[in-house]
Formats: C-alpha cells, structure tokens, sequence
C-alpha cells in the first residue's frame, strides 16, 4: 500500500508538522535513536521477535467484537476493537514491547518513560521487568496522587516512580522531566508514550500500533467480506492509539476516520484538553504540531477527567490529518464519557477506560447509515477508573 | 560592527557571560540587573525569555522562570522594558529563549524588535540549524541579530563542522551533558572536548555549571570566557547579586 500524502518524510514531517525542534543537547542521543529504528524494525529478528510477544505476551490478535445492542441503539453496525483485553489492559503495551525490543538492540539497559495516568507507566514497567531492564518512570506529583493503583502496580513491578513537581505537575511536566533525565543520561533510552516528540519518535510509535489496524483489516475481512469499515473512531491524547487505528485506512480515502478529544467541562470552558479544537500552531516536545497555549506562547495546562487525554498537544501526524481534513475532529466532554462508559458497561458487559469512553461518546455525534460498519478502538479498559465510575454511580 | 564581534576583538580572554530571566526577581528589574551587571564590569548578558516548558533547564532556572512568569513577565513586556536600554547599557545583549515563545510573537516582529532595542543576538536552543538555515537565517541576518549556536560533548565531529560554518558571534560550548545547574565536570576526556571547540575558528564561552571563580577560571583556561547562569540566579534570589559579581572579579 502507498502511504504517500499522510506519510512521514524523512526530515520528520507530516506536511508543515513534525520535525525534531530539540537542543543541541539531545541531537545525539536523538540521532542515534533516528538512524537505527527502521533498521531495527523492518529486520527479521525484530519482525520475529515483536511478533512472538505480541501473540504469546500480550495476548494478541485481541478480538473485533461486534456489539449488538450498541449497534441497535445507535441504528448501525458497530465493532469494538478490543483492546482493552491486552496484557495490561491498554493498547500502550503495543508500543512498549516494541521500544523495548529496539532498545535491547541498540544495548540500552537503562530506561526512562513518562505518564500521565499510568498506564504507559505501567506498560513500560511490564516490559522492563520482562527484560529486566532499569525502569525510571516520571508521573507529575498530582498525577500521581490521582492514580493511585497505578503508582502502585509500576512499584510492584520494580520501576521507580520519580514525582515530577515542575510546572503543574501533570502529564506535560513529567514529560519534560523524562527528557531532562535523557539529556543528562545519553546512554539511556527514553520509552515514549505516544505519537508525541521529535521524529523519529511520532513515526515509531506509529508503526508500532499499526498493528491495530492491520488486524482491524484481516478481521473485517472475515466478518464482512471487506476489510475496510465506513468509519473508524478512536480517542486521542497524544494520538497513539488513533493513529495505529487510522495507520492501514489514511490512503483508502472511502473510510471515515473519526478522532475524538477530551473537551472537560466544555471546549469555550477554560477546562478543556481539545487540542485541535481551541489550539493554534506550536511546538511542543521537540514537534511543531497543534498545542494549546495563551498568546504568549506559554503552553497551557488542559483538563480532563480522563488522565490519558490530559495532554496540551497533539502528535504531528494528526495536525496534519485535521488540517488536511482527512480525520474529523470531534470532541466530547467529561460527563458525555461518563454516560457512554455507563452505556457500554450495562448493554455490553463491557467496562471501558474514560479515554475510550470518549470515543464511545462520538457515537451519539454521528448519524450513521443502517448499513454502515462502524469500528470503535476501545483502547483500554475500565479498572483504573473505578474510583471515578463509582463517585458517578453514587451521584445518580 | 556586531557588539558581540566587537567584545571578542577588543577583550579576547576571561569574558564572563551571565544569565537571568527577564522579570526576576522582581517584574521591574530586568533593566536595573542589566545595569548592575554593567557597572561591575560584566562583558556580555543573556537575558532569558521566560517559558513555561523550559526543557533545557534545570530546577533552578525554571523556578525563577515561572516566578516571574506569574509576576506577569512576557516577550512584548520585555521589549517594552528594553526599549531605552541602549541609552544606558553599552555591553552585547543577547535574548535566551524557547523557539515556541519567538515564533508564537511572530518571526519577523521579534526580529525588528531585537533590532530596535539594541540586542545583539539569540539564542534559542530548541530551533533546529536546518530549520534555522532554510527559513530564517536571512531573516536573522537583516536584522543584524546573531543566532548564537550551541555545542555539547556529544556533538559529532561532522556536526561540530556544520555548526562551525553556520557559527556567528561566537559558540556556546556546554560543558556536560546536564540540564543547566549541574557540577562542572573536571576529567581529560572533558578538556580534550574543550580543546577541541577552542580550535575552531570562532571564539566560544564556556556554559553550564559555572558557578564561582574557580569553576570560571576553569573554564576559562580553555575558552574565550564563560558564562554564569543558576549560580548569579540563587544570588539574585538571596539578595546578593552585587556581592556575588564581585566575588568572581
Ligand atoms: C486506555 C487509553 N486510551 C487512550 C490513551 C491516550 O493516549 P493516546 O492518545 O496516545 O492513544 C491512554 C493514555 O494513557 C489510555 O490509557
């Protein structure tokens, strides 16, 4: 398949976003990364090594199943790619496996992650213990007050959790704090969480949740006689999950990808995450790509109730996608994701993360033929959110 | 003549260079500073343009950098504040700060305003030397405003080269790989990266841990001089700021 109009050029971009706008300082340790990771991919060794992982670890192919009573309610046919049912209960762990295999070839034995919710924390802890690797994971202070199990899970696994309390003390700052590790320690390598950072980083991750869609196409060919849906609908933070979703579709111009973004208490609030939304053009983590920010350039703090879309940029990619018009943007707030994770959870028997919920949300946005085939990434699951779920309950 | 240029002609050793966000520690006293600094014989200021997300640095600098962002401290406060300067400061001025702030302020009004307020040069760590060299280097240049390059330990030799040509004014050699506030590394291995820079055809200051007399005749040693940035800011913060310029004289 060409991928020539949404690809990645060799300098980073996706159209005028991407590129590597970092210091001096990390150029090296950037390049290093820059100039193995297709080697290192698109090796034998890798492909085989990724692939038995995936299978055997992280319990993959996971499964695309079609919800009946969802389907019914919204006057379609709707299929959930379940995520949610990976090892660690999340699509990070797709990402991690693949960072880390890269790292272990490139004979890093040190790593540094950052999180906001945790569940990239926790996935990176995973795969480090599984290769019994240093595992150093940032999580803004506050951050780490609101998840809890979280922090506790990456413990168990042997990480040390280090409180980033710079800035506002969230996803943004523990972010800055990974790359400041990585700046004074060169010979370590930075596990990114998403399709965030200088190139290669937004590329890599990429490729690495590719699989999503890939399997995506192989199931919907069973199931439907046709690999590709009429819409593909995901949640995006920094946009990992979206983007390994939309990766096999962005050239087949007839699927409808459907992004969606956390908007908090409303996108005119203040209180807000909705990136492509309410944000201009800047540069954010080594990427130029869309962020939020005041008219001084000074990056603002977002809001929202789901810590995995709590992010003030986006990943270049998807800049590129919104301004191209090739994704819908689409955002839903806190409570419209409470009320679709309660819908899923009692016409399904499906408890999904918030960040999906959010996804799950768009849903009511859209009017759908009854013919359509409608594939929404639940990109994790619902257990690290309970604490929220049952303050909801308990308020109905 | 580039004051910057002019420095390094007229003073070519022991050049001490220091840094303090604009607006700190007190909204008012980026001029009064620039001031002080003069009258105690400092050669060149970088003043720091304050971000919210300054990943080169230190827990030092980005503390002061968030006070006086809540103090209310902007680039078109800055410029407002620079407006007379060269009324008074005669010493090369250069602006340091995140390439999002700059281009957020517009390319070309932050250049004209660089110009119109006397500064010399920038230096922004996080714009890449392609980028600045395909988009902006003309810009840059009919300013009159230097674009002050950085080099690390890590800097390849091919690299060093590139940046050597595209290098004006003069090269930021960072003494380690840190973030700003560290140790000043002492070993061979870090000389000979010294040495190495110091040969090259422009001058360069040495930054990143300096922080007393000794670790700035240290660095001296192997440079045109060196800069002071985490160190002169716990000064400004303690309140002792003049003892501290002397201290280094
Ligand atoms: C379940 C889940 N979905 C989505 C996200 C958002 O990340 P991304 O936009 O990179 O997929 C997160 C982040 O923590 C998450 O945990």
């Amino acid at each position: 398949m060409s991928k020539n109009k949404y690809a990645v050029n060799e300098r980073g971009y996706y159209g005028r976003f991407g590129g590597a706008y970092i210091p001096e300082l990390l150029r090296a340790n950037v390049d290093e990364l820059r100039e193995n990771y297709l080697k290192i991919i698109n090796s034998e060794q890798f492909k085989k090594d990724y692939k038995r992982l995936l299978d055997n670890y992280v319990g993959r192919p996971t499964p695309l199943t079609k919800v009946g009573n969802l389907s019914k309610r919204y006057g379609t046919n709707i299929y959930l790619k379940r995520e949610d049912l990976t090892h660690t209960g999340a699509h990070k762990i797709n990402n991690t496996i693949g960072q880390i295999l890269i790292a272990k070839y490139m004979g890093k034995n040190r790593i540094i992650a950052e999180t906001g919710a945790g569940q990239h924390g926790v996935a990176t802890a995973t795969v480090c213990a599984l290769f019994g690797l240093e595992c150093i994971v940032y999580m803004g202070a506050l951050d780490i007050e609101r998840q809890a199990p979280n922090v506790a899970r990456m413990k168990m696994l042997g990480a040390k959790v280090v409180p980033a309390i710079s800035g506002n003390q969230t996803l943004k700052d523990a972010t800055n704090e990974a790359i400041r590790d990585w700046i004074a320690n060169p010979n370590s390598f930075y596990l990114i969480g998403s399709v965030v950072g200088p190139h290669p980083y937004p590329d890599m991750v990429t490729r690495l949740q590719s699989i999503i869609s890939k399997e995506i196409r192989e199931q919907l060919t069973i199931e439907t006689g046709n690999p590709n849906p009429d819409y593909v609908i995901a949640c995006v933070g920094g946009g990992s999950n979206a983007a390994g979703a939309f990766y096999h579709y962005l050239d087949e111009e007839d699927v409808k990808l459907v992004a969606v973004e956390a908007s908090g208490l409303g996108v005119n609030s203040g209180e807000t995450a909705a990136t492509i939304t309410i944000g201009d053009v800047g540069f954010i983590h080594g990427s130029k790509t869309m962020l939020m920010q005041d008219e001084d350039g000074q990056i603002t703090e977002p809001y929202s109730i789901s810590a995995g879309l709590d992010y003030p940029g986006v990943g270049p990619l998807h800049a590129h996608l919104a301004e191209t018009g090739r994704a819908q943007f689409l955002s839903v707030t806190d409570q419209e994701a409470l009320d679709a994770a309660m819908i899923l959870a009692q016409s399904e028997g499906i408890i999904p993360a918030l960040e999906s919920a959010h996804a799950l949300a768009a849903l009511e946005q859209i009017r759908f033929d009854k013919d359509d085939v409608v594939v929404v990434n639940l990109s994790g699951r619902g257990d690290k959110d309970m604490e929220t779920y049952m303050k909801e309950i308990n308020n109905l | 003549m580039n004051r910057i240029d002019q420095l390094f002609q007229n003073k070519g050793k022991d050049i001490l260079s220091i840094y303090f966000p604009a607006g700190y520690p007190n909204l008012n006293d980026t001029v009064p500073n620039l001031q002080l600094l003069q009258d105690k014989g400092v050669d060149l200021v970088e003043i720091g343009i304050p971000f919210s997300d300054p990943l080169a640095d230190g827990p030092v600098i980005q503390i002061a950098a968030k006070q006086s962002l809540d103090q209310g401290m902007s680039l078109k406060l800055l410029f407002e504040q620079l407006k007379d300067v060269r009324r008074s400061i005669t010493m090369p001025l250069i602006l340091m700060g995140y390439w999002n702030v700059v281009f957020k302020y517009g390319v070309d009004a932050f250049l004209l305003d660089c110009q119109n307020c006397g500064i010399d040069g920038v230096i922004l760590p996080d714009l890449p030397l392609e980028e600045y060299e395909e988009e902006f280097k003309a810009k840059f240049e009919s300013h009159g405003v230097y674009n002050i390059l950085l080099v690390t330990p890590q800097t390849t030799k091919q690299r060093l080269a590139k940046i050597e040509k595209a290098a004006k004014g003069f090269l930021y050699m960072v003494s380690s790989s840190a973030t700003t506030g560290g140790a000043l590394e002492q070993s061979t291995e870090r000389e000979d990266y010294f040495k190495k820079v110091a040969s090259l055809d422009i001058p360069s200051l040495i930054g990143f841990g300096i922080h007393d007399k000794a670790s700035f005749q240290h660095a001296s040693g192997f440079s045109n001089g060196a800069i002071i940035g985490t160190a002169f800011i716990k000064a400004l913060a303690g309140g002792t700021a003049s003892e501290f310029v002397d201290s280094l004289l």
